[in-house]
């Protein structure tokens, strides 16, 4: 009964939120929006005794993801009026993704509608105690190894990628050397002096 | 580099002497005093909260001569005077805007008959603005609370007047 | 207490009913720790600069939030005019509802604890994620300069000291083989044991492979809640209030509130997960005899004592000096430990079964 009754709500909230995000006018609403959305599937993915991809869900696509999505939109200097004018330009191919989407749409449930898929069959079925952290892990340290370093190998090219695109060193800069500052000790830094009356400060080579 | 430097530097050993400096601080005697029950003595000169003073037989002193007015840099001092039914000269009105007020003194000094003094009297916060628009009322009142207060101080600075 | 109620209720709302009493039971007295702990925080940084703090409200000034507290109510809410309204107020509520939130997986003895799931930890870091939104959030709808200023350095501190936060639990799940923290507080128990003649130590941290990460989680702790010196997000000097700058009354009060429950969870999360929880300090069978609760609440106001104190001690850290911290030294610190960690568990097969 329960379960019903949070099924429904996170259910409905994750497509109401999801209709929002296209729906808002403003771009910071429809990040929250889908940040709602995120959140309440992670909701039914705790239904589905998934527990441990639902916190991953809200850690690494609600705490990460999405704040920089935030950060981005956050920034964007927005000119409805411009947004607006390129509407007709872009309708054709809008239109067209939006058939194809449709087109999935009636194939995914005309191939509901002719039978699932029989879960019983799949590859490495879940034994029923282990808690799902090490049933995950189990499956993705043996069987999937391989894909799984793959996949891994293909984020950290795809990082290292990202940072090569996009940094440039900057010549003319002086920046701080914290580890040289952390090393100065008072005594190579202080100079004391008896100075005697009279006489001009010998500043030791230094310019003014 | 030395080995001495890399030591202190991974067992953050400046971090720890700082917090064993405050450590100590925690468990010393208090520098400050036990404020609203303890107060610091203040000088006879200090000046704080406006009163109106009476003569001794109760004739108040002010006699109108508006120089406390002239003189406010701040104009927070507002005087109305009109002859009294004894023929001498009263104010009917006698304001000081205690929010202008820049607690300069002046006023005090200008006084020919020591009328509009400003008291040892420093806690006189109020909730409302309204309530820090001083009349002739409240001054006298001042006056009267304060008066030994105010007579004490007024014979200590004397001698140096 | 569950199966009581559920005799009279039926089982269905009588477990309902039972676990609106348990969160009642952590909230209420939460809030109340909360307001202590703001007089204590003001009482310690005080005597640390030989002021006295707070002493005129009630006996010695123990009163002195609940005034606080009473004269915030009082006053008007002020909604700028050019805020977003709805996401205006929608912050601070975000920020207290989160805070209260992680408490419940908290074990606050052995088998006292609202939820004892099995991805306990993982959930802490799920809500601990959240909490970036009350602040970004507030930041923006406030349509003000500095708050948005403050927004984004808060952002980006919590999402860099998430990082870190994470891999320094990364390595006590290894060591601990689980993600659940009665799991975790448990397996701390007896630290060397065998050497001191069955009068082991409680706690992770007395391991010396895990002892850096409890210094690198105290620190990064700091920089999670925003505590000096890691307080870019309200640094007055330069940012007013930070992103509260335009709250006022009741919202203010819920950031306030929100703040402190953050940080006394993580005083909890640092007592938990690296001082022995709810365990006394040394496996000795008298102290057992003192429940556990006592010993995880002097835990958490040792740790509490030693927030404050740095919040005396330490000036406040530059902007690219925190994110220096973070990155460049947290990071593969944490990431190194991680590997030592694993590969010491690796070598001696410690903990695995068979």
């Amino acid at each position: 009964m329960i379960q019903v009754f949070a099924f429904y709500l996170f259910a409905t909230i994750v497509v109401a939120s999801a209709a929002m995000v296209i729906f808002a006018r403003n771009p910071v609403h429809s990040v929250l929006w889908l940040i709602l959305a995120f959140f309440n599937a992670a909701g039914l993915m705790v239904l589905l005794s998934a527990e441990f991809v639902a916190m991953l869900l809200v850690i690494v696509y609600v705490g990460a993801v999405a704040v920089l999505f935030l950060f981005v939109v956050m920034m964007l200097d927005i000119d409805f009026a411009q947004l607006r004018a390129g509407f007709v330009s872009y309708f054709p191919l809008g239109g067209a993704i939006a058939m194809v989407l449709l087109v999935e749409l009636i194939l995914g449930i005309g191939a509901w509608q002719a039978g699932s898929l029989n879960l019983a069959q799949r590859t490495a079925p879940l034994p029923e105690a282990t808690p799902n952290i090490e049933a995950i892990g189990q499956l993705l340290y043996t069987r999937y190894i391989f894909l799984f370093e793959a996949a891994g190998l293909i984020l950290l090219v795809a990082m290292i990628g990202a940072i090569v695109l996009t940094h440039r060193a900057r010549g003319g800069t002086r920046p701080q050397n914290i580890d040289k500052q952390n090393r100065r000790r008072p005594e190579e830094a202080v100079r004391n002096v008896n100075q005697p009356v009279g006489q001009g400060v010998d500043l030791g080579g230094v310019e003014l | 580099m030395s080995l001495a430097h890399i030591i202190k530097s991974y067992t953050l050993w400046e971090f720890v002497k700082a917090h064993w400096l405050t450590l100590k601080y925690f468990f010393k005697p208090k520098a400050t005093i036990n404020y609203p029950y303890e107060k610091n003595p203040i000088s006879p000169r200090f000046r704080g909260e406006h009163a109106l003073r009476r003569y001794p037989n109760g004739e108040e002193r002010c006699i109108a001569c508006k120089l406390c007015e002239a003189i406010c840099p701040a104009q927070a001092i507002t005087i109305e005077a009109q002859p009294r039914d004894d023929g001498s000269r009263r104010t009917t009105r006698y304001d000081i805007d205690m929010v202008k007020c820049i607690y300069c003194g002046f006023c005090q000094e200008a006084c020919p008959v020591d009328a509009i003094v400003e008291g040892p009297n420093f806690e006189f916060a109020t909730e409302t603005r309204e309530e820090l628009i001083y009349d002739k009322s409240k001054l006298l009142a001042n006056g009267d609370k304060w008066e030994r207060a105010i007579a004490a101080n007024l014979a200590a600075d004397a001698p140096y007047r | 207490m569950t199966s009581f109620i559920q005799s009279y209720l039926g089982t269905g709302f009588g477990w309902f009913v039972a676990h609106l009493v348990y969160i009642l039971l952590i909230a209420l007295p939460l809030m109340l720790a909360v307001a202590m702990i703001i007089y204590a925080d003001r009482k310690i940084w005080a005597a640390m600069a030989l002021r006295r703090g707070p002493n005129v409200v009630g006996p010695l000034g123990l009163l002195q939030s609940f005034a606080d507290g009473l004269k915030v109510f009082l006053q008007e809410t002020i909604i700028p005019s050019a805020a977003n309204k709805g996401l205006f107020l929608l912050a601070p509520i975000i920020t207290f509802t989160v805070a209260l939130m992680a408490w419940a997986v908290i074990p606050f003895d052995a088998g006292l604890v609202l939820a004892d799931i099995n991805v306990g930890l993982l959930y802490i870091l799920a809500i601990s994620s959240l909490g970036v939104y009350g602040v970004i959030i507030s930041g923006w709808a406030s349509n003000s300069k500095y708050p948005f200023f403050s927004a984004m350095r808060a952002s980006a501190q919590m999402i860099s000291y998430e990082v870190s936060i994470g891999f320094v639990l990364i390595s006590v799940i290894l060591w601990s083989g689980s993600f659940n923290l009665s799991t975790i507080v448990m397996t701390q128990k007896g630290y060397y044991g065998d050497w001191l003649g069955g009068l082991g130590l409680n706690g992770h941290a007395f391991n010396p492979l895990l002892f850096p990460m409890a210094i690198v989680f105290f620190i990064s702790a700091l920089a999670e809640t925003a505590r000096a010196p890691f307080d870019l997000t309200e640094a007055e000097s330069e940012l007013v209030a930070g992103y509260q700058t335009e709250y006022s009354s009741m919202s203010f009060a819920l950031f306030w509130l929100g703040e402190y429950a953050n940080v006394i969870l993580m005083c909890a999360l640092n007592a938990i997960l690296f001082w022995g929880g709810y365990l006394p300090p040394i496996d000795w069978a008298p102290l057992y005899y003192v429940p556990g609760i006592i010993w995880l609440f002097a835990k958490i106001l040792f740790f509490f004592f030693v927030f404050s104190w740095v919040k005396a001690t330490v000036p406040r850290y530059r902007y690219d000096q925190l994110m220096r911290l973070g990155w460049k030294i947290f990071l593969p610190l944490s990431l190194f430990f991680v590997f030592l960690v694993s590969g010491f568990l690796m070598l001696t097969r410690y903990g695995a079964a068979g």
